[in-house]
């Protein structure tokens, strides 16, 4: 189903963890009793523990083991980030975890006459099954897999077994740095685009495909609104009708630290897609970095709201902003 | 499926049908540009057609709040928009309009089903896409071949599925059942040989030089309207798993040749049935009857269907008694006798398609398991995070290990 299903728990051993880049583990989850098989594109969610308190994370399955009854998961630890892949990371043989069913959120269409699967960095997790499952079906497809360097890129030797000439590397320090407009214009008209990556990725092929005055619908993609334009750095928050002013820590989000200081939040899907945690910005002191999908380009231009779940802010200097004067970032904002 | 039941949980409800199959959702001229809501495997669907005439079948829930799109709209030459909120959605089943906001929600789709049109069919694949080969659909060409000639109707049966399956593969009951029209002392005293390989079963009974019964006496009169003879009859079920049949019957003259393959002084018809399970004790039964005699005569098609609707009506009352019957005596499984055989085969056909699919492949999950899962406490801790200031991590279950080297790094 395209809808969102309830999530039904279970407990998956760790069966094997092993650094496959530089930053990057797979990790072999075993369900304890068999699970039903993953689809292309769908995630686990999976129970962590941050900061002191159970934590949700999803990830991508990358695939099932060779005997079907595990499910493979690539994840990258981001030390700016939350604290999710940390405590993956941690996790060793024989460590056990909560888990959902497989969840479908980014669900491959068949049929099409002409795929291409875009990965940035770690968003390739949310690719490497669809490519095989296209191979597998004779699929018209290309596969562009782009990242910063070759030591930060996972699956690298498997993919290019799988796929041979149809894996095209962009690698920024080798020379051969993504364009994403030159991409888009070179494609057939009927090619359908699965795109997963950073936020700025992203939002250059959203930007790019609307340009191009593609169908919207024949751009699929998926975040987890895990990166932004910048480093999460500290900032402050003001609600000034409550009297809120509230230091968000690099790692935690806004949302979360408004609900630690008491604020009544409310938000569904918190990765920057459902818009239900905007809030209105009445004033920032350094650059909102908007990392939703709900918002569109002109919306975030406009920087009159946000989405609590996913954006931040970083200071003026960071930004990029003109004028920075190196004072701290601080958001000024009403919540409904 | 087993996955994510507790030690100790009761099993989960199997239902009797596979869902890696090609089902018959509608006939063709009832997919049109309405939309056509309807429940196949239990998944509620609707059906329209985009105005290129490409019938298409999306799950008949918007993504938002769970409203049967049905009761929506038409949008354009291929959407249907929510008659909720507005959401639009392609036949793709991907959303293309969403109110009160300048974006798409990325996730916002429908399931689309996987459908084809074939033998004057609408038939959608209600389970995993990937393995939806239009080369599956079962074999009901007579139904629009243009050397034979027929029409039929739908009957909304309130039995299993496989009643019918079994009542079609079973021809004992005709002489009992259908007496006034079909059935013949001979039926239950004949031979019924029966034979299958790992997707079909074959049941092949001939009765020769008999007294024709009287729905058979009138259509050999359409051909021979001199001959009062005796004749030699066939009927050769071929069942196609999970749930179609295709009768070969008819009648010759006897001792003409037909045993032998030469039907020339005799008329043959095909009674064509599939029965699309709507629940587990539900289903849409489609028929028709085919023929190959008196092809531009409408009004033999019309006393042909006609009259096997009559037949088909006293079947239809005895396998909905039989389901009350099996529902009023729980924990009571049938007796099956060697005239059963033909069913019986069919069934291990059905249950072995189940079985593939429990294992794993292809299977979809099912949505009815699970709440009870081993993690409950993980999953209501998980669901409302707890925040640092006030988690203790209390409501974790023990097993949950809390990474003291993360803690000290304060991450």
């Amino acid at each position: 189903m395209g809808a969102t299903t309830h999530r039904r728990w279970t407990t998956a051993t760790v069966v094997d963890t092993t650094p496959v880049a530089d930053g990057i583990r797979r990790i072999v989850l075993e369900p304890a009793s068999a699970g039903p098989p993953a689809p292309p594109g769908s995630h686990l969610d999976v129970g962590v523990y941050v900061n002191g308190g159970a934590d949700l994370r999803s990830y991508s399955v990358v695939g099932m083991g060779p005997y079907g009854n595990t499910y493979v998961l690539g994840v990258q630890l981001a030390r700016q980030s939350r604290g999710g892949s940390a405590y993956m990371h941690s996790l060793r043989r024989g460590a056990q975890i909560p888990v959902t069913q497989p969840l479908q959120n980014f669900p491959l269409a068949y049929g099409r006459p002409r795929y291409l699967l875009l990965a940035g960095g770690i968003g390739i997790t949310a690719l490497v099954a669809m490519g095989r499952d296209l191979k597998d079906r004779g699929a018209d497809y290309r596969f562009v897999y782009g990242a910063r360097s070759r030591h930060l890129m996972a699956f690298v030797d498997e993919l290019a077994t799988d796929h041979g000439d149809r894996l095209e590397l962009r690698i920024d320090d080798e020379g051969g740095r993504l364009d994403v407009d030159e991409l888009i214009a070179g494609l057939a008209p009927d090619t359908e685009l699965y795109v997963c990556g950073p936020i700025p990725m992203l939002d250059a092929v959203r930007r790019g495909w609307a340009q191009a005055g593609r169908p919207p619908s024949s751009l699929r993609f998926e975040t987890f609104g895990s990166s932004g334009r910048f480093a999460p750095e500290p900032f402050r928050v003001r609600i000034p009708r409550l009297g809120y002013d509230v230091m968000v820590p690099h790692d935690v989000s806004l949302l979360e630290a408004l609900e630690n200081a008491g604020a009544d939040m409310m938000f569904d899907c918190r990765r920057g897609e459902c818009g239900l945690c905007e809030v209105r910005v009445m004033d920032v002191h350094g650059v909102i970095d908007h990392r939703d999908v709900f918002f569109s380009d002109a919306q975030h231009q406009r920087g009159d709201r946000m989405c609590t779940c996913v954006s931040r802010v970083v200071s003026a200097r960071t930004g990029g902003a003109s004028g920075a004067d190196g004072h701290d970032p601080v958001l000024t904002i009403d919540i409904p | 499926m087993s996955a994510h039941v507790a030690p100790g949980a009761p099993a989960p409800a199997r239902h009797p049908f596979p869902l890696n199959a090609w089902y018959a959702a509608a006939w063709d001229v009832e997919v049109a540009r309405t939309l056509l809501p309807r429940t196949i495997c239990n998944r509620p669907i609707v059906l329209y057609r985009t105005a290129a005439g490409a019938p298409t079948a999306l799950a008949d829930a918007c993504w938002h709040r769970l409203v049967p799109l049905s009761m929506g709209r038409l949008r354009g030459d291929d959407e249907i928009q929510c008659g909720y909120h507005g959401i639009c959605y392609d036949a793709a089943g991907r959303a293309t309009y969403m109110p009160a906001q300048e974006t798409i929600n990325p996730s916002a789709t429908v399931h689309a089903y996987p459908v084809v049109e074939r033998h004057r069919f609408v038939w959608v694949w209600p389970g995993d896409p990937a393995l939806a080969d239009p080369g599956l659909v079962p074999d009901l060409h007579w139904n629009d071949d243009p050397e034979w000639a027929g029409d039929g109707r739908t009957i909304h049966a309130r039995c299993d599925y496989r009643l019918i399956v079994d009542n079609l593969l079973d021809l004992t009951h005709e002489q009992f059942v259908h007496g006034s029209s079909i059935g013949h002392d001979s039926l239950s005293e004949s031979d019924f040989v029966v034979t299958h390989d790992d997707r079909t079963v074959t049941g092949t009974k001939w009765m020769t030089g008999i007294d024709p019964p009287p729905f058979w006496k009138r259509n050999l009169h359409d051909r021979f309207p001199d001959y009062d003879g005796p004749i030699d009859r066939w009927q050769i079920i071929r069942f196609e798993a999970p749930c179609t049949v295709a009768i070969d019957v008819g009648v010759a003259k006897a001792g003409t040749g037909a045993p032998e393959g030469d039907r020339g002084a005799g008329v043959n018809g095909f009674v064509l049935n599939t029965m699309t399970p709507e629940t587990d004790n539900t289903c849409h039964y489609f028929w028709a009857f085919a023929r190959n005699w008196s092809l531009r005569d409408q009004s033999i098609t019309t006393r042909l269907r006609d009259g096997v609707s009559g037949v088909f009506f006293e079947d239809e009352v005895m396998l909905e008694a039989q389901q009350r019957g099996i529902e009023a005596n729980p924990g009571y499984d049938f007796y099956n006798l060697n005239i059963d055989a033909g069913g019986m085969w069919a069934r291990r056909l059905i249950d072995r398609m189940i079985a593939a699919e429990s294992e794993g492949h292809g299977a979809e999950a099912d949505d009815t398991l699970g709440e009870a899962a081993v993690a409950a406490g993980a999953a209501a801790a998980a669901e409302r995070p707890r925040r640092a200031e006030h988690g203790d991590g209390t409501d974790l279950p023990s097993r949950f290990d809390q990474p003291a080297t993360l803690m000290q790094r304060g991450l």
